[in-house]
């Protein structure tokens, strides 16, 4: 008895082995070592003399205090404020229904898709020098933080639709209504019943997009300016532009230890909402809206939508063709400046670099994903849970300066392969590949697998009749998200694209960075193609995704 | 009245789910409305709750409209069906939840959900986690937070329907004893005849939206107000018959009705006690009552299925010829195996003529 008890434990310990040792190797190796090899060069100088008192001294400057104190307060107020704008709305789209409901969700969901350099794009088409505020009143709002504000609301609105309104379309309007039957009136029902049981998922979404905004490159990157720079412009500014490694490197410490901060909670609130909540079908839910209140709302909803989600993509593509054709055109030429090649070469590239690091994602994610949802799974497995969101914190530009610096050399000597940009790419797809599969592992019933076993199934059958119906959608969702991301790379990509090859992203950043309404408008119109490219792949996303209870 | 409903009406896409509905409480009067499910039964209590805007009609609490008055001031309670209990507060949370939305002190909340759990039967239960407990004690904890508050009227929606038959057989008696003590006015629904007829005062069957029938719980088991109520109520022998002065020509052969019934086109109920079951080839015409007035005889049947009910025995019998199954009952020791053939006759005491 004690012999069979042990084998299958070994049995059982060795199959988790087996499905998490690729997914460590791929974080060791591509990760934790390209990390680790930046930081240590910084602190340490070519020389290999350690330069830790001028580290310290680093953060003491007061130029570093104010980049620390502007990423800390934008972070905090982008966060704030898109609550505060997207929490109404969460409300409207979990609970009431009208005509369009679907359109209006689907829509509020594409910006979290479109890569941040095109959100900065088409903010810069809007308040930018030039812009259509620009034009009307004179408004310009680019270089000052109220761009940037703006911008990651736009982005993150859907984190907070989807974690909170997820959540919120499946409790039970049951328990409002107990607490109406107790003598409490619409808001004090809300304030006791409902805002407690969503309160682990609106910290979920704070944090979330805390770690987003507090980690913002291309946002930043495009509408910011001087004194308007966070930790990861400053990194790059620091390593790309003035080849200050050791201030870079302790700016790169800084944002690791506040990020490993911010996923330790969010560990913790993920933990608190599995806690027991009424849950029901989402579809039985929603209502028609009663009450002028009710309209109002949906009214509100819908004209934030219209100017903060739809105006800055639409007055983008407005832009792009305000010559006509002529800027796409100018995309088919070579122009000799900024690329070796024409920029519309540009697509082609990041098609393939998406695709690539898209395969490699949902192979690393899928392994760990199906490590993380055995049964047994003990505490390290779920601590590496934890760990594999890092890579959506620990600064981009720092991952893809390591890349440049650590894997240049035998037996790791990638530099010159096409593969270094879809392994970086796949680094930041590995964490959505994991939140969105690992809910539906663990929702396979482990009695259905019993019930097909018993009718007959071999455990190959059981995995294929059962795991597999349940798990394909999602797997799907995943790639498409994976591909997504990979396709909106751009901290990591910009360092190690080659000049030759650049990206949607790079090229676009590149083109905006360059004086003169030419070099404008074709990085207008650049984005246009990258947000129509990422919008059909979000659209068929949206199709397959029938519940919305993912966590992005 | 302590609650009346003056043609209301919910309407639901196409179709009302509360059609024109009229309906009276009084005061400590316990009322159970009776429905299958769809019935509108659910509905009726939204309704008077303020959890469901009528779309037409009035609901009236001591008199007063109440179309302009908010679910929480409505004071009445209502215990949902799956209890709604919340699962972030003890069960003491619970319990004082309406006490602490009417801003009662903190001193009196405590003494008021100590002696709602004693009067439960939870006493202590108070720092209980609510998912730590069973079924049965959910129940009692939400009928506790129910009538916390003191509501003028206590709304139950299918107050036992989670629970297993024995459990519900208590409670059902407990429920009754402690309303009537309490003095509480009820308006309960639920689709288990069993139920509303031990819990209630008077019953209001439902049906498609309309009540069907509305008495007291023996008006009501004695003449069924129509096919339908009979066949809800757990009644098989019902069919179309010509009543001819106290002969009914049904699909079984003639029977004998009560005197006064209606005449002509009508639906007759034979009670399972009204069919006299002889064994064998022997005519039970004898001394039965039945078939006298020149009825065609005796009907003979097989015996299709047998159940047991306690001291008696129901039986399925298949008329010989095309004539519907007929549910009978007879004592144990007289009891028929499936399969024998028997003669039918009938007892005019327990047939009635409906419409």
């Amino acid at each position: 008895m004690t012999t069979t008890a042990t084998r299958g434990r070994l049995r059982s310990d060795a199959a988790r082995l087996g499905l998490m040792a690729v997914p460590v190797a791929f974080f060791a190796v591509f990760f934790a070592y390209p990390v680790v090899a930046i930081v240590l060069r910084g602190l340490r100088g070519e020389d290999g003399v350690w330069r830790l008192a001028e580290a310290a001294r680093t953060l003491a400057r007061p130029e570093v205090r104010d980049v620390l104190w502007f990423t800390l307060w934008q972070a905090l107020a982008s966060t704030a404020l898109t609550l505060v704008i997207a929490l109404p709305a969460a409300y409207v789209f979990a609970r009431l229904r009208f005509p369009g409901r679907e359109l209006l969700r689907a829509v509020v969901t594409v910006p979290f898709v479109l890569p941040t350099v095109v959100a900065g794009a088409a903010f810069l088409a809007v308040i930018g020098r030039g812009g259509l505020f620009d034009e009307l009143w004179g408004v310009r709002l680019d270089g000052t933080v109220w761009a940037i504000l703006l911008a990651h609301v736009f982005v993150n609105f859907a984190v907070v639709v989807r974690t909170v309104g997820g959540l919120w379309a499946q409790l039970d309007p049951g328990q409002e209504e107990a607490a109406r039957m107790l003598g409490a009136s619409r808001f004090a029902a809300w304030r006791t019943v409902t805002l407690p049981a969503l309160g682990p998922a609106i910290a979920a979404a704070a944090l979330m997009i805390f770690l987003f905004t507090f980690t913002s490159f291309g946002i930043v990157q495009v509408l910011g300016g001087p004194g308007v720079s966070t930790l990861e412009t400053e990194i790059y500014r620091r390593t790309a532009d003035l080849l200050d490694l050791t201030t870079a490197a302790v700016l790169s410490l800084v944002q690791f230890a506040a990020v490993g901060g911010v996923l330790a909670v969010h560990a913790w609130t993920v933990r608190r909402r599995e806690a027991t909540l009424r849950l029901v079908d989402p579809a039985t839910t929603a209502r028609p809206p009663r009450g002028a209140g009710q309209w109002l709302l949906i009214a509100g909803v819908l004209l934030v939508t219209a100017v903060l989600i739809v105006l800055p993509p639409a007055v983008l593509v407005q832009r792009s063709f305000s010559a006509g054709l002529g800027y796409y055109r100018a995309l088919t030429e070579e122009d000799g400046g900024a690329f070796l090649a024409a920029p519309v070469e540009a697509v082609g590239n990041s098609l393939e670099y998406a695709l690539a690091a898209t395969a490699i994602a949902v192979v690393i994610g899928g392994l760990a994903a199906a490590a993380l949802a055995r049964r047994d799974a003990g505490r390290w497995v779920r601590g590496f849970d934890a760990l594999l969101m890092l890579p959506l914190g620990v600064s981009a530009v720092t991952v893809g300066f390591g890349f440049l610096i650590a894997l240049d050399e035998p037996p790791l000597d990638l530099r010159a392969t096409w593969i270094l940009v879809p392994l970086a790419q796949a680094l930041v797809g590995v964490p959505f590949v994991v939140r969105t599969m690992l809910p539906v592992l663990r929702a396979v019933d482990h009695r259905l697998r019993e019930a097909a076993a018993v009718l007959g199934a071999s455990p190959w059958r059981v995995w294929r009749e059962v795991d597999l119906p349940m798990v394909r959608r999602a797997l799907l969702i995943a790639a498409g998200f994976a591909f997504a991301v990979s396709l909106g790379e751009f901290g990591a990509t910009v360092f190690i694209a080659r000049p030759d090859n650049p990206t949607l992203p790079v090229a676009v950043a590149k083109l905006i960075g360059r004086p003169g309404d030419l070099n404008y408008g074709q990085a207008m119109a650049l984005s246009v193609i990258l947000m129509v490219v990422c919008a059909v792949a979000l659209l068929v996303l949206e199709r397959l995704r029938g519940d919305r209870t993912g966590e992005f | 009245m302590l609650l009346s409903l003056e043609g209301a009406t919910v309407r639901f896409g196409g179709g009302a789910a509360l059609d024109a509905v009229d309906l009276a409480v009084a005061e400590h009067e316990i009322v159970c409305v009776l429905g299958p499910s769809g019935s509108g039964k659910s509905t009726l209590l939204r309704a008077v709750a303020g959890l469901q805007p009528t779309d037409a009609g009035r609901v009236l609490l001591d008199g007063r409209d109440q179309a302009r008055v908010p679910a929480h001031r409505r004071g009445v309670g209502l215990m949902f069906q799956d209890h709604q209990l919340f699962p972030q507060r003890d069960v003491a949370g619970n319990v004082a939840f309406g006490l602490r939305m009417r801003g009662v002190g903190r001193g009196e909340q405590a003494e008021r959900v100590a002696e709602l759990l004693e009067l439960v039967g939870l006493p202590g239960a108070g720092r209980r986690a609510v998912g730590t407990l069973s079924g049965g004690e959910q129940q009692r904890v939400a009928l506790a937070r129910a009538l916390a508050p003191s509501p003028r009227l206590l709304m139950l929606d299918e107050p036992l329907g989670q629970l297993d038959r024995t459990l519900r057989e208590r409670l059902v008696v407990e429920l009754r004893d402690l309303f009537g003590r309490l003095g509480t006015t009820v308006l309960a629904v639920t689709h288990d005849q069993g139920e509303a007829f031990a819990l209630a005062d008077r019953v209001v069957v439902m049906r498609d939206g309309r009540i069907a029938q509305s008495g007291t719980p023996l008006e009501v088991w004695q003449r069924p107000a129509d096919a339908f109520v009979a066949r809800f109520l757990g009644f098989e022998n019902v069919a179309r018959a010509t009543v001819t002065g106290t002969v009914a020509d049904t699909p079984w052969g003639r029977a004998p009705v009560p005197e006064g019934s209606a005449q002509g086109e009508r639906t007759v109920l034979v009670r399972p006690s009204g069919v006299r079951v002889a064994s064998g080839d022997a005519s039970g015409a004898g001394e039965g009552t039945g078939t006298g007035d020149g009825s065609g005889g005796v009907l003979r049947c097989l015996v299709a299925g047998r159940t047991f009910q306690g001291a008696q025995v129901s039986l399925r019998l298949r008329p010989e010829g095309r004539a519907p199954e007929l549910e009978a009952v007879c004592p144990l020791r007289d009891a028929p195996a499936p399969g024998d053939t028997v003669g039918v006759s009938f007892d005019a005491g327990e047939i009635v003529v409906l419409d």
